[in-house]
């Protein structure tokens, strides 16, 4: 018991100081942080713990790629190819390409072509799954030929799950462009699950403007208005901003991946705000064909399935580059630039979660956070002094370690601090001196029974130690499932409370038992002071 | 200085007598529970039911309850819950789920939005879809259960199946009074919730095992004498220490309740509650249930408690 050796009371003070140095960043003002910072060579870990979003305000949400809607446009690809392999062949149909909701069936006029055609169709399926890895599994397309002449194609599931991956992917780098775009800091966007988007803004006044840019595909096309007496099947009535339908040729001129640029402006005339943009080569010259065969036509602006504005045709535009004006404010013309910029979505995204906090309440709720650790921790502070007298001094200095060594390791694991997270650590408080308590009660009992005082500190520290490490074990198997199952802030609870119960047992064991050792040595007591 | 002691010296109340009292009364609460739960039912939150959560803060000060009351039926929303809290400009806001999946919900929003951020600000907000609530409960459900589980195979690893099995029940009545605090409080059941229920979980473990470890250590001393009065003899010895952590755990959980704000609020109280019952089970269902589960500390179970003790032995470093 008293021998204590010096190396372990070193590597226990040089530990305590490591972990100042590590919550240190945290505890100091903003502009003596980044002072020191610049002093500092870029690698040192000098980084305040990060705050989550309920304390510092800020934007999560979750988005989840429609599949529906990516089915449906893989079964449309489909059937347009089909139809493009009938033409090539020149395989007649008889009674045209029948759409399901997984696939598309055809039915040869001639039962003869099918050998013909059958090794074109197999050939549209890809391989699923990750080629990288040689797991090429099933293909995308299953195709069944029938009775006379009767071919089906379906899209199989792993087509889809491969296709909501890609989209998925996709999604993540259009996300990231616009939401930069926005100017927000340190943006965390990821991929959850197999078809859903995470995106975390932190310090974020405004969320509509950021659902407005995350909610929108963004799919800009350039058709013309159908004419009056257009064959009605080429051609659909398509929703205006302004209110009411416009008919429109479904066969698109110019697509939104054709342009290379967008950016907010003002139109010279009116000085209304606009969207200028400008072609790549092949839209440039896409768009010249289609104009200068067209002057005097509307023509209109797709986006979304919306048509933003249906101008006339004056003159043709070889310029490569034109102006989207539709009664815009001048931050919808902006978010339109930035839209367009960024490119569409491959899919439609649908938001299925969302928790925004204002910076107010954010702060609000750190002060309340710290207001319950400081009164907590006077509370139990004071307790443990009128309880233990001397005792309770060493457990107070190894309660102050303990609320250091769990900020120390939040920053050094990078974990983030939430406000069931502070409740975590309140809570910590009140438990980290269950092991103190155990033994200091364990050596009043030893000692009444008769041992002497030395005697008396070795078993009680001894025997205790066992119902520590049971004790707390079930403990962290409660905090380590919370941690795996809960999200967001209650993973920062979980975190608090599994490092508050690592940390507690080093402190109120070791840091306790080197503390009355010393005392002990000097003190020299006759009579045990509990 | 004259220390403060909670507990008289060398207690000896005869916690086993009352076993008679204890398990009677906690059926009935455990009954009492379960009803409530079928038939009053929980408030649950938005993370399990689905729905949105606005709160709102006035701008000139004093928020115009009515106005917001009627907001549902005005935009055609269903039932608006509106909750003031503490002064007359905080309010919070809650509508159900709206029918037409994900994306209506977030349709809902934008119509509250636009009708109230004139006047107030619009502090949090949170929407969650229909899948996710369900996903949410799911997790939830898991967690609870499988943390029961790993403890029951860690008890039986480190001790007799007897202790594990009256552990989980002593877990188990302490969920289910847990369970019924909420329906009865009808306090907001969401993911806090649940964290407080897996903490109530491990806090009551841990006072079953301190008692549990001391029960062990006591069998090994006094191989002779009658389960009742060794049981009683090991909760009168860690009596001061359970009185006294539940102490300082009540201590830092009023600090949280009084001060910690209202958005943890529910969790605070929560486990205000179940560190009080945790207490009481450990002592007044766990214990006695080892004399019901038929732990004999002579004959056949000193072999094995020898056999373990053996075993234990060369136990790791301190």
């Amino acid at each position: 018991m008293l021998r204590f050796a010096p190396w372990k009371i070193i590597s226990i003070l040089a530990m305590t100081f490591m972990a100042f140095l590590l919550v240190l960043p945290s505890l100091l003002p903003e502009a003596t942080r980044t002072s020191i910072q610049s002093h500092l060579p870029h690698w040192a870990p000098f980084k305040p713990i990060t705050l989550g979003l309920d304390l510092q305000g800020g934007a999560h949400v979750l988005l989840e790629v429609d599949t529906p809607s990516v089915l449906k446009t893989q079964v449309e690809n489909l059937r347009d190819d089909v139809r493009r392999i009938m033409r090539e062949e020149r395989v007649g149909v008889s009674g045209g390409i029948g759409m399901s909701a997984r696939g598309v069936q055809v039915r040869l006029a001639n039962p003869d072509d099918m050998a013909k055609v059958l090794p074109k169709l197999r050939a549209l399926g890809q391989p699923t799954g990750n080629v990288m890895l040689g797991a090429a599994g099933a293909s995308s397309i299953d195709v069944t030929p029938g009775e006379g002449g009767l071919i089906q194609l379906s899209v199989t599931e792993a087509g889809v799950q491969d296709k909501v991956r890609r989209a998925v992917d996709q999604s993540i780098e259009v996300l990231r462009r616009r939401i930069d775009a926005l100017g927000a800091t340190e943006p965390n966007i990821q991929r959850q699950g197999s078809d859903r988007i995470l995106v975390q803004v932190p310090g974020l006044q405004d969320t509509s403007r950021l659902k407005e840019l995350l909610g929108s595909t963004a799919k800009l096309e350039f058709r013309l208005v159908a004419e009056p007496g257009a064959n009605p099947a080429d051609v659909e009535n398509l929703p205006q901003v302004e209110g009411g339908t416009l008919p429109v040729e479904k066969q698109v001129m110019v697509q939104g991946e054709d342009l290379t640029d967008a950016q907010p402006g003002f139109d010279q005339r009116t000085s209304e705000p606009i969207v200028n943009f400008r072609f790549n080569i092949r839209g440039g010259q896409k768009f010249a064909d289609v104009t200068t065969k067209n002057v005097g036509k509307p023509f209109a602006i797709v986006l979304d399935g919306k048509v933003i504005s249906a101008p006339r045709i004056i003159s043709p535009i070889t310029g490569g580059s034109g102006q989207i004006s539709g009664h815009f404010t001048v931050e919808s013309a902006n978010n339109l630039a930035i839209l367009l910029r960024a490119g569409a979505l491959p899919a439609k995204l649908t938001i299925v979660e969302e928790r925004t906090v204002g910076p107010g309440l954010g702060q609000d709720s750190i002060d309340a956070g710290k207001r319950a650790a400081y009164v907590g921790a006077a509370l139990v502070v004071a307790y443990m002094l009128v309880t233990y007298g001397t005792f309770g001094v060493f457990a107070n200095l190894a309660l102050a370690v303990h609320i250091l060594l769990i900020f120390a390791g939040m920053a050094m694991i990078g974990a983030t601090l939430t406000l069931p997270g502070i409740a975590g650590i309140v809570l910590t408080i009140g438990m980290a001196v269950d092991a103190n308590v155990l033994i200091y009660e364990r050596i009043r009992e030893e000692n009444h029974m008769g041992r002497s005082i030395l005697s008396s500190l070795d078993a009680g520290f001894k025997r205790a130690f066992a119902t520590i490490v049971d004790s707390n074990v079930t403990m962290f198997v409660a905090a380590a499932i919370l941690y795996f199952l809960g999200a967001g802030p209650v993973r920062g609870f979980a975190v608090s409370l599994a490092l508050g119960i690592l940390t507690s047992i080093v402190t109120a064991v070791t840091m306790t038992r080197m503390m009355i050792a010393v005392w002990y040595r000097y003190a020299r007591p006759t009579k045990l002071p509990i | 200085m004259k220390l403060l002691r909670l507990t008289p010296e060398n207690t000896k109340f005869p916690f086993m007598r009352f076993r008679r009292v204890s398990y009677p009364f906690s059926a009935v609460m455990s009954i009492i529970s379960v009803l409530l739960f079928i038939f009053h039912g929980m408030n649950f939150g938005i993370d399990f039911a689905g729905g949105t959560v606005l709160e709102l803060r006035a701008k000139n000060g004093v928020a115009d309850v009515a106005m917001l009351r009627n907001l549902g039926d005005n935009l055609g929303l269903g039932g608006v819950e509106v909750q003031a809290f503490g002064n007359q400009s905080d309010v919070t806001l809650r509508f159900g789920l709206q029918p037409g999946g994900d994306a209506a919900q977030e349709a809902a929003v934008q119509k509250v939005r636009a009708v109230v951020q004139d006047g107030y600000d619009i502090r949090r907000t949170e929407v969650v879809g229909p899948r996710v609530s369900g996903e949410l409960v799911q997790s939830g459900t898991l967690g609870v259960v499988l943390s029961i589980f790993a403890v029951l195979a860690y008890l039986w690893f480190r001790f007799e199946w007897q202790f594990a099995v009256a552990a989980v029940i002593a877990t188990m009545h302490d969920l289910l009074l847990t369970v019924g605090f909420f329906s009865l409080t009808q306090l907001e059941f969401n993911t806090t919730s649940i964290a407080a229920i897996l903490t109530i979980v491990g806090y009551s473990l841990n006072e079953t095992v301190v008692v549990l470890d001391r029960i062990r250590e006591m069998m090994r001393k006094y191989k002779r004498m009658p389960t009742d009065q060794l049981v009683d003899m090991s909760i009168n010895a860690v009596l001061p220490r359970t009185l006294m952590t539940a102490t300082t755990v009540l201590l830092a959980l009023a600090a949280l309740v009084f001060f910690g704000g209202h958005v943890i609020r529910s969790f605070s109280l929560a486990m205000t509650w179940g560190v009080c019952v945790a207490v009481y089970s450990s002592i007044f269902i766990c214990s006695p249930m080892l004399i019901y589960l038929g732990l004999r500390t002579d004959g056949r179970e000193r072999a094995s408690t020898a056999e373990q003790a053996t075993a234990e032995a060369p136990e790791p470093a301190r």
